[in-house]
């Protein structure tokens, strides 16, 4: 954390640029690829920010081609298939990946926003609480998880997936919006606490398994709800018209998508109280 | 002064501090958004009665309802932010949640201070009542027979100024009443101004005295035309009909900028002075002039 000034000095500082030295598919540890780490530092200490290179501890420098200075605008290129952690606990400003990226980028983030241009691995924003990522790819399993042991995953912010996203997307979140604009895998938002997941392509199979309360919605195919899920009726809820139009207006989600007025509502879990629900797009008659 | 050859006298409205919030009423299609918001609105033309005053205001121009529905804004102005719960926990909840498809929501979030609304009509949803947290801002889905009644947790209030009037002196109660209609009518697009009174007139203006003990206010006598006989008249030769209109806004822009396109647009056929009441500046905090207004 810094102070109000501090940030704001490090945010009215240019963009600085990392460049992937060399491909590898040893894995990266990088969560010093952060704004909050970045502010006040120049090129020459960024560059000597830590970081893993297997179990092997480098730095940055080490790594990547280090340009520029400045938390506002972090631009990470290269193959970053095996870089993991980009982002992770960043509280503010923008970090922008060229690729695809490995797993749990933005991991605990709080504030900025996070853009990945190709795909995510897994555990994509796995604890987040705040702030905004976007991937124009695909993800991997657990988007907006809990990791194993926790109780509760993402508790804020909004993730959006433009491609397709694993399984177990929003498991045990206990608030925030995960937006997959195609498919998830299977136990989508299981064991949710609250939050909303809306997947306009394929639903897995079980979604909202075990979940407490909380949202998930499909806007496209979707299986046979769980036995403990109870059809209650067809209807055209209102907060889901403030969801989309908020959506449309933040230029997150395009006209054509998401497209429904009218959903089934099924409630559930009842093996946990029955407070969340499975929205389900209800064919147009 | 002369205004398409009526007489704008030289002189002043006198207004006062109070409390104003602005609610956002969504519903299917306008008329059912409408038809909240008048009743909303019903029975708040004067705080002396009435615990508040309220209006329907235009949405501003490019202004989208936060569900992308039809929907109109309501204004509503008290003495008090204590008196401002009450009036909104009933009102939203007695006139809007009860009419068919409607939603509520802050129209208002830069207020000064938030006052939990439906935070409290939450109860209503007797434990079957949801929560939606979005960018901050949360609302309440309510079951209800049609669906859900959707409020949003609370609402901004901020200071504002209630009492901007002025008055339209006729020579008949036709070109009075014409006058007035046109004026209301091109008030209605002001944003953050409501004309609290039926149809946005007043024929019963008050004045704060009266001989009658225990009665504080009483019938504005000085500008009723069948009392023009009486020495404290103040109607000239020819004034035989008065109607007021009595303005409430969220700002002294508002209100101000509410009154200047009222005088304009009561300048009429038939309409011989348009003036302001006040109290000789002892009252109120807010002064509006209107030859400085006209002349802006």
């Amino acid at each position: 954390m810094m102070c109000i000034a501090c940030a704001a000095a490090a945010l009215d500082r240019g963009g600085v640029t990392l460049t992937r030295k060399e491909s590898s598919t040893i894995p990266v540890e990088a969560d010093s690829i952060c704004p909050d780490r970045f502010a006040v530092l120049g090129p020459a200490d960024i560059a000597r920010l830590p970081a893993f290179y297997g179990r092997r501890q480098v730095t940055l420098g080490d790594l990547f081609e280090i340009d520029g200075a400045g938390a506002n605008d972090i631009t990470v290129t290269g193959d970053l298939s095996a870089v993991k952690k980009i982002g992770y606990g960043m509280t503010m400003g923008r970090v922008t990946v060229h690729g695809t990226v490995g797993p749990h980028t933005g991991a605990f983030m709080t504030g900025g926003e996070l853009v990945v241009e190709g795909d995510a691995g897994d555990w994509l924003g796995a604890h987040m609480a705040g702030g905004r990522i976007v991937v124009e790819g695909s993800a991997g399993h657990f988007v907006g998880a809990a990791y194993s042991g926790e109780t509760k995953g993402m508790r804020g912010g909004t993730i959006l997936v433009k491609g397709s996203a694993g399984r177990e997307a929003g498991a045990r979140m206990r608030r925030g919006l995960i937006v997959v604009l195609g498919d998830v895998g299977e136990f989508a938002a299981a064991k949710m606490l609250a939050g909303s997941v809306f997947v306009g392509g394929t639903l897995g199979r079980r979604p909202g398994a075990g979940m407490k309360r909380g949202t998930v919605v499909g806007f496209g195919e979707a299986p046979d709800p769980l036995p403990t899920f109870r059809y209650t009726c067809t209807y055209r809820p209102v907060f889901m018209r403030y969801y989309l139009r908020h959506l449309r207006e933040s230029g997150l989600v395009g006209d054509g998508q998401l497209d429904g007025e009218s959903f089934r509502r099924y409630i559930g879990d009842l093996t946990n109280g029955g407070k969340g629900e499975v929205l389900v797009r209800a064919e147009p008659e | 002064m002369r205004v398409n050859g009526v007489e704008i006298e030289d002189t002043f409205a006198e207004a006062f501090g109070m409390w104003g919030t602005r609610l956002v009423v969504t519903a299917e299609t306008e008329e059912w958004a409408r038809t909240a918001a008048a009743a909303a609105t019903g029975f708040a033309t004067s705080i002396i009665g009435c615990g508040c005053e309220a209006g329907v205001n235009e949405l501003a121009p490019g202004e989208g309802t936060p569900d992308g529905r039809p929907g109109v804004a309501v204004l509503v102005f008290t003495m008090s932010r204590k008196d401002m719960e009450k009036q909104l926990l009933l009102r939203v909840g007695q006139t809007i949640m009860t009419c068919a498809t409607t939603a509520c929501y802050d129209g208002l979030a830069g207020g000064e201070e938030r006052l939990k609304i439906g935070g409290k009509l939450r109860y209503f949803g007797d434990g079957f009542q949801r929560s939606k947290l979005l960018e901050g801002r949360r609302l309440w889905r309510v079951p209800v027979m049609d669906g859900e009644f959707v409020v949003e947790e609370s609402f901004g209030v901020t200071k504002s100024v209630g009492g901007g009037n002025f008055f339209i002196m006729a020579a008949d109660l036709e070109h009075a009443l014409a006058a007035a209609e046109a004026a209301v009518a091109a008030m209605r697009g002001v944003p953050g101004a409501v004309m609290p009174f039926p149809g946005g007139i007043v024929r019963s203006g008050s004045k704060v005295s009266s001989r009658y003990k225990g009665q504080n206010v009483s019938s504005n006598t000085p500008y009723c035309p069948t009392l023009r006989g009486f020495e404290t008249s103040e109607l000239r030769e020819g004034e035989n009909a008065v109607l007021e209109i009595v303005i409430d806004g969220l700002s002294e822009e508002a209100v101000a900028e509410a009154t200047r396109v009222g005088v304009a647009a009561a300048c009429t056929d038939g309409v011989l002075r348009i003036s302001a009441g006040n109290y000789g500046g002892s009252l109120g905090q807010y002064k509006f002039a209107l030859h400085d207004l006209v002349k802006s």
